[in-house]
């Protein structure tokens, strides 16, 4: 297994020019093939589920009582239909798109600023901070929810999407992840830029967020499924039916069509396909951040 | 490059900031000014939102924690009585025993499986970005779906699992119907769902270990073995250590597999902190309990985070 993956790190192209016979290329190749065959299968077992999904939400009338057939005998997109038709799930969706790219945006400047500052920004009790920080992440939701209400009608802010939006402006998680990221970007780096006479936001925009794009590429993920997913917030804060989220109106889906299994995996699919397509662009743009910025 | 780099940049352990302290001779305190002003420009942006919207309400928890109060009569105050009534309540005991049973046996899961997962689709493999897709699927899937399919998955007389199981002789357990089995089958579909979010974590932390050290490591022939425990995981140690306190601190809040996939039965089984909290505030109308119950789940989570971050220059390497 460690041959396998020696030889799998090695990229490609440099294996080209080799001769192919030796005995040790015959033992890299088979290390590749088993670790080709260890991860399908594994991909095989992660996809599963999903594909269950959508081979239910394309039979009509399906049942869970039933083991489901691999083919559905007369699939049809009528589940999709009656949830762009019969429900909002068009208006829906833009609701929830709104609300996720207002919030990743809003995190991505607060979260790195704060990450910066404790990473770069040393002041007194700057541990003590940091620790008030992530202590926001320990507390259950649940418990929030009734006090955040109380504040939030007191500011006048229930049923708007200010006041859905306000409380994820900032999280311990985006600027933990940040500052981890920052803290492996090498000090020289700014030390140069120092000696340059760059000040403070100059390092941060010029040195730091160009070097750590990877993690900035993963807090947008995180970000935007987040707010994407987020259901006991909007549920207590949003009323009117125009203002819906996409959770939501999911759950709504498991009330009014308990037994029409194919219209609520429909609904789950039209949940998950927006945040998959995300993530693999936000890879794209990992691997090729990393490639044409030059990191030393 | 050499390995002099390399090598300096593994014993730098210690996180070299003092240079930047402006208390230098000559410094006037108009310099002190404008730095204190930068911190604050670099802070307020996030340290306003957390403070209305997290610690305010977090303070107003601790206070309704004194309290008696069912959401809707006035609040009546029992100064610490709903703490003391905790404390001798059973369940108390109970539901933090369950959830760090979930703990035990989903945090070595996750992360060894999210490492092996991260380091094997680092590599030059034929179509990575579309697995990479696939093992990220489940992670951006609700708990609702996730719990039908393992429930079915898992179900005692018809599903796969036991099915697999009985062919090769063995009698599958009932899992979710059994009170002994019905923890292991959330941690597993926990474990299963969340694989994809570690693995994230640490590809965007093996995306930034510069290729030189890789490089300078091979020509010192060093083996496969060698450059995983001597480079990788060193500087991977920062995301590492990332991903060890958020599974901690999302591990001790873990609900939604719970109440998706076995309501916390069979029996109680199955029960954990966060859904007696739930259950308290929405079920039996009794917020003052729930808060005391969630600041007796913070103390926890909060004396387990500063373990980990006093221990953290012990192991974790930043640049």
């Amino acid at each position: 297994m460690a041959e396998a993956l020696l030889t799998a790190r090695t990229p490609a192209r440099r294996t080209v020019g080799r001769a192919p016979r030796s005995r040790e290329a015959k033992l890299r190749l088979a290390g590749v093939i088993v670790l080709h065959l260890v991860i399908i299968v594994g991909a095989i077992a992660m996809f599963f589920p999903f594909l269950w999904t959508i081979i239910t939400s394309i039979t009509p009338g399906a049942s869970l009582t039933t083991t489901p057939a691999l083919i559905p005998k007369n699939p049809s997109l009528g589940a999709y239909q009656r949830l762009f038709v019969e429900r909002p799930f068009g208006q829906v969706i833009l609701n929830s798109f709104l609300l996720a790219v207002i919030t990743t945006a809003v995190q991505l400047v607060t979260s790195s600023t704060a990450a910066y500052a404790f990473s770069r920004l040393p002041f007194r009790g700057q541990n003590v901070v940091f620790g008030v920080y992530l202590a926001t992440m320990m507390i259950p939701l649940q418990v929030l929810i009734v006090p955040l209400f109380v504040e939030l009608k007191a500011f006048g802010l229930l049923d708007t999407y200010l006041g859905a939006l306000l409380p994820t402006f900032a999280t311990a998680f985006g600027i933990f992840l940040l500052r981890q990221a920052i803290n492996q970007v090498p000090r020289e780096l700014d030390e140069a830029a120092t000696i340059d006479g760059a000040g403070h936001f100059r390092i941060f925009t010029g040195i730091i967020l160009p070097n750590i794009r990877p993690a900035i590429a993963t807090l947008v993920v995180f970000a935007f499924m987040g707010s994407w997913n987020s259901f006991l917030w909007p549920l207590v804060v949003l009323r009117s039916p125009e203002l819906q989220t996409l959770p939501i109106a999911l759950a709504g889906l498991q009330g009014q069509y308990t037994s029409q299994w194919d219209v609520i995996m429909a609904g789950s699919v039209v949940s998950v396909l927006p945040m998959l397509a995300l993530y693999v662009f936000a890879q794209k743009y990992v691997i090729q951040g990393v490639a044409s910025s030059g990191i030393k | 490059m050499s390995v002099s780099v390399a090598q300096t940049a593994l014993l730098d352990k210690e996180p070299q900031f003092r240079h930047a302290i402006p208390t230098r001779d000559g410094r006037t305190a108009r310099n002190r000014a404008r730095y204190t002003f930068t911190v604050l420009a670099f802070l307020l942006p996030s340290a306003i939102p957390l403070l209305l919207f997290v610690l305010g309400p977090m303070v107003a928890a601790a206070w309704v924690s004194l309290h008696k109060w069912n959401l809707l009569a006035p609040m009546q105050w029992v100064g610490l009585g709903n703490y003391a009534k905790l404390l001798t309540d059973p369940i108390t005991g109970d539901v933090f025993v369950h959830t760090i049973y979930y703990i035990a046996g989903y945090l070595p899961l996750v992360y060894f499986g999210g490492l092996a997962l991260a380091l094997a689709l680092n590599t030059a493999l034929k179509g990575r970005s579309i697995l990479r897709g696939i093992y990220f699927l489940p992670v951006v899937t609700s708990w609702i779906v996730v719990a039908l399919v393992w429930r079915w998955l898992l179900s005692p007389t018809s599903g796969i699992v036991n099915t697999v199981l009985a062919a090769v002789g063995i009698h599958g357990p009932g899992w979710w119907t059994d009170p002994h089995w019905a923890m292991p089958a959330i941690i597993v579909a926990s474990s299963w769902k969340d694989l994809g979010f570690v693995m994230v974590i640490l590809l965007a932390g093996l995306q930034a270990i510069p290729t030189e050290l890789y490089d300078a490591s091979k020509v010192d022939g060093a083996g496969w073995w060698r450059r995983l425990f001597s480079v990788t995981l060193p500087l991977l140690s920062p995301s590492t250590f990332f991903v060890i306190v958020i599974s901690l601190i999302n591990g001790f809040q873990v609900f939604d597999q719970v109440y998706a996939m076995t309501g916390g039965g069979p029996n109680g089984a199955s029960e954990v902190v966060v859904q007696q909290i739930y259950d308290l505030t929405f079920r039996y109308g009794r917020a003052g309990e729930a808060s005391a119950l969630s600041w007796m789940l913070f103390a926890v989570v909060l004396a387990v985070t500063v373990i980990q971050v006093r221990g953290q220059r012990r192991w974790v390497t930043y640049g």
